[in-house]
């Protein structure tokens, strides 16, 4: 199981604001270490964000994503109350799913 | 979707350069149904005509309606801020490029409907490029660029 996740929802205008920093430290597999070794590539490739039941964004991402891959995106709606939930699955089969109660 | 397979429809005319893609794609116009898994192979991809071309994109649009915020100078470019918010209708898709980076494609969002055409996240870039943001809108595709400058090295200065 990966490293918890931040995760901020807020009302905001009739939307609902979701902030999320996961921890993960996004190995493009380019690097080598102290020792001459390449690092493998280690990184979250799919990242799903649901409100109840509804997905409200599926991502796909790639190396190119900073360490502690950050995400901030809107959703239509949404309630002070209502549970969102993210997880993600990274190129080791590792996952990880977090949830927070939106705020208002 | 797939009003793509109109070909009278096609915008490719709008060509606003910067994007280097040569119109040899001209006859395909179709876009792949398995949209999910066309995408991962362009996350292969090392240059832009490539991820775009595994992508089923033929020539972007430019659009005016895609607002693309990121700094201008990255003092540190492990960790680039980049936004963007768009007013287009029917948001399908939202990916982020670095053109010179050794894997073009930072990511693809899938934007249900009901979700708004605004992301943040942050990107690596190895020097100085462009970032590139392409939208999937109505079934057509739209991008906004603009250069960042990464400083080399060290302590930003």
């Amino acid at each position: 199981m990966g490293n918890p996740m931040k995760i901020r929802a807020a009302v905001k205008d009739g939307a609902t604001e979701v902030k999320i920093l996961m921890q993960h430290n996004m190995e493009t597999g380019l690097r080598k270490g102290d020792d001459g070794k390449v690092i493998p590539a280690w990184y979250i490739t799919d990242v799903k964000i649901q409100h109840q039941e509804r997905v409200v964004l599926t991502a796909q991402l790639g190396v190119s994503i900073s360490k502690n891959p950050y995400l901030v995106f809107e959703f239509k709606g949404g309630a002070a109350g209502d549970k969102v939930a993210v997880s993600w699955v990274d190129n080791t089969g590792d996952t990880r799913s977090d949830e927070v109660v939106i705020s208002a | 979707m797939n009003s793509e397979m109109n070909i009278a429809r096609r915008n490719v005319l709008k060509v606003g350069g910067g994007m280097g893609l040569l119109a040899l794609f001209g006859s395909l116009g179709l876009i792949n149904p398995a949209l999910a898994e066309t995408e991962r192979k362009a996350f292969s991809a090392k240059s832009m005509d490539e991820a775009l071309s595994l992508m089923g994109v033929i020539i972007p649009e430019k659009s005016d309606a895609i607002k693309l915020s990121v700094p201008e100078i990255a003092e540190n470019g492990a960790v680039v801020p980049v936004s963007v918010e768009t007013t287009l209708a029917k948001i399908e898709q939202i990916s982020f490029f670095v053109d010179k980076n050794p894997n073009v494609l930072a990511a693809n969002f899938i934007i249900p409907e009901g979700t708004m055409g605004k992301i943040t996240t942050r990107v690596k870039m190895g020097k100085t490029a462009n970032v590139i943001v392409l939208v999937k809108a109505d079934g057509k595709f739209y991008s906004a660029s603009r250069e960042v400058k990464v400083t080399a090295g060290g302590c930003g200065g």
